[in-house]
């Protein structure tokens, strides 16, 4: 059982990492990956977000969206799934919403470091494409719970390698028209091909 | 009434969702019923394909005509009434704890841990009422993603008619050769077992030599493809073996099909 | 009428959302190995951003500006549903290759971006062509790298031979590369190198 859980956690970090193998989260992956600290508290704010979205969206589709789900209400015939979409939104706007609060009150340090970043986490496509691949694989509460902090912390992981790739770049002698975004393709090319090495793992 | 009162965030936030629930509710039930319908033709394509029957240009009803799906338990390997088989769902049956299987993980070749105890397989009878070609459905894990195929046997249930895979998400270019036509035009005539009835289909690491006497049991694999092609031959072996197909197989053999 | 041929004409290579704005990109890279699911995908993305931009333009005035943004995404999501329900509908086998990415419209951010940035400011004319101009810049970046990323990783464009590959019997060894994602990054890093080359006001100042 534990073992399901761990190939579950290694494979969302590594292997089917959600930035370098699904490319999602890439605007904010590509606009903040200047700083390596930058790039360190966001990636955190983005753990704590995914952990508690994809396990809060579990439990809505689970009970109230699945076709069946309604069941306790005596509708069992009712498929609620496509308004899923507008939900799961919903969730995520809801706790980046309160975690803004709650950084604001007790962390500000942190708070005014992520400064407009926060907000945008929002739409972070990796945030809801986390909770959507969490849909189509039918992964259960705790399976929820393992890729929610799997799939944050992989994004997590990439984000900063690639800040840190990026902080060495200063030294380096770009032609002009590749400076900046150009660059920071290529090398994300490059990184997204080295973690496909991680695809003979047999967990 | 000011732009941001209460009441007018109150009103705005109402209708809003009243709007839009109303458009997005209409969408979705209005094309419900066509949506339905593109699945269960893509999944009777997909039978007909793996069969080699399929025909461009032919509505699928009509080609799906002679095709009976019947629901097989295959605890107690017979065909069975428990479930509706147009409708009986073995994908999510595997997960429902009261009828899956667990499969012990030293028989487990396919990776896939759990399956469903019943499995809807499709029969083709000729005019006589014999059994022309069975179609199975199977699936295992393969490099990247859980590969779905069927497999259609002639009515020795050994030779192979076809078999596809209608959903995977291997590498396209190396485990995604799967579909490619010239790798799949080897299985028809190749034999799932061997003259004393054990299990001997395999996916080659290379290419099979035609002059042995276990190429009709052989396929190549592919290039650049092991661990696909790899949980191909597995997935075979695991379907057509003793935890999963054979024994129902056998036992048809023996009675043939009773209605 | 030169200020909407501006709003219209800008998106395309001035400003290209995913070019310089880097708005957009991530169902850039992991849609674009056939031509086909990246027409579909521009359709889709054209149709939500036009419809988005002229709904919230036409209700700027009344959106309480504390519900803004939820406004927005609700309205985006809205249509996003819809159009996944139609894909579903009439074009089966496309629905399927976008999977999660049609969902994911909502949180592109060239949609909210431009919903936030021009719609809540402008009339609903000029949103109508700032969200059909924005839709044909991010179209054009896709259906470039799809296009070299299907002829040279396939041989194929929509589908059809083009180059005959040695699978098929022909002379054209297919780049495997370019069927996966990576190839995706390389390509648009290549093609912003182009672009940059062009119009060399884009370059970015080192610090």
């Amino acid at each position: 059982m534990l073992e399901h859980y761990l190939s579950l956690l290694i494979r969302s970090i590594f292997i089917e990492n959600i930035a370098l193998a699904f490319f999602l989260g890439m605007c904010t992956f590509l606009a903040v990956s200047k700083k390596v600290d930058t790039a360190i508290g966001l990636g955190i704010a983005v753990i704590v977000v995914q952990t508690i979205t994809v396990p809060a969206n579990n439990l809505i589709y689970q009970y109230l969206l699945k076709e069946g789900a309604l069941s306790w209400l005596g509708l069992s015939e009712t498929d609620l799934t496509f308004i899923g979409l507008i939900c799961y939104i919903g969730v995520i706007a809801a706790m980046v919403q309160i975690l803004e609060m709650v950084l604001d009150r007790y962390v500000p340090a942190l708070y005014n470091a992520l400064g407009v970043f926060l907000p945008l986490i929002t739409v972070n496509c990796a945030i809801l494409g986390g909770s959507l691949f969490m849909v189509e694989r039918d992964y259960n509460f705790t399976e929820s719970i393992v890729f929610g902090f799997g799939s944050g912390a992989g994004w997590a992981l990439a984000l900063v390698a690639l800040a840190g790739i990026r902080e060495k770049m200063k030294y380096a002698d770009v032609p002009p028209g590749l400076r900046g975004l150009g660059i920071t393709f290529m090398i994300a090319g490059l990184m997204a091909m080295a973690f496909m090495a991680f695809s003979g793992i047999q967990l | 009434m000011s732009r941001d009162s209460t009441a007018k965030v109150l009103t705005v936030a109402f209708l809003l969702c009243l709007i839009c629930s109303i458009l997005v509710s209409a969408a979705a039930v209005g094309l419900s019923s066509r949506q339905e319908q593109n699945k269960i033709q893509e999944k009777r394509k997909n039978i007909l394909q793996a069969a080699g029957l399929y025909e461009e240009g032919r509505p699928i009803e009509a080609q799906f005509e002679k095709i009976q799906p019947r629901l097989v338990d295959l605890q107690q390997v017979e065909f069975s009434r428990e479930f509706d088989p147009t409708t009986f769902d073995s994908r999510s049956a595997a997960r429902d704890p009261e009828i899956r299987y667990r499969i012990p993980p030293e028989r487990d070749l396919a990776n896939i841990k759990f399956r469903s105890r019943y499995k809807v397989v499709y029969l083709m009878m000729d005019n006589d009422g014999n059994l022309q070609q069975l179609i199975l459905p199977v699936h295992g894990k393969g490099l990247w993603s859980t590969m779905y195929g069927f497999i259609a046997l002639a009515d020795d249930l050994s030779t192979i008619n076809g078999f596809a895979f209608y959903e995977h998400g291997e590498t396209p270019g190396l485990g995604g050769e799967i579909d490619n036509p010239s790798w799949k035009k080897q299985w028809p005539g190749k034999k799932v077992y061997g003259p004393s009835g054990e299990t001997r289909i395999d996916v080659l690491k290379g290419t099979v030599d035609e002059d042995s006497a276990n190429a009709v049991y052989q396929v190549d694999g592919l290039a650049g493809a092991t661990l696909t092609a790899r949980g191909v031959g597995n997935l075979l072996r695991y379907w057509m073996g003793e935890d999963a197909y054979k024994p129902f197989l056998e036992k048809l053999k023996e009675e043939g099909v009773k209605p | 009428m030169s200020k909407a041929k501006d709003v219209f004409l800008d998106p395309l290579f001035n400003k290209n959302p995913i070019g310089l704005q880097i708005l957009g990109i991530c169902s850039a890279l992991a849609v674009t190995s056939k031509l086909e699911t990246v027409v579909a995908m521009c359709l889709a993305v054209i149709f939500v951003i036009t419809g988005s931009n002229v709904s919230i333009s036409l209700i700027r005035r009344q959106i309480p500006s504390n519900i803004r943004i939820i406004v927005e995404i609700t309205i985006i999501a809205t249509l996003v549903i819809i159009v996944d329900e139609f894909l579903q509908a009439y074009a089966f086998g496309i629905s399927k290759q976008l999977s999660i990415f049609v969902g994911l419209i909502i949180t592109n951010c060239i949609v909210l971006g431009r919903a936030e940035g021009f719609a809540m400011k402008s009339p609903p004319g000029l949103s109508f062509l700032d969200g059909v101009g924005n839709g044909l810049g991010y179209s054009l970046v896709l259906l470039l790298v799809a296009f070299f990323r299907e002829l040279l990783g396939a041989g194929k464009l929509l589908g059809m031979t083009i180059l005959s590959t040695t699978s098929e019997g022909g002379w054209y060894l297919p780049n495997g590369l370019m069927l996966l994602p990576p190839s995706a990054f390389f390509i648009i890093g290549l093609l912003i190198w182009v672009l940059r080359t062009w119009k060399t006001d884009q370059i970015e100042e080192e610090n």
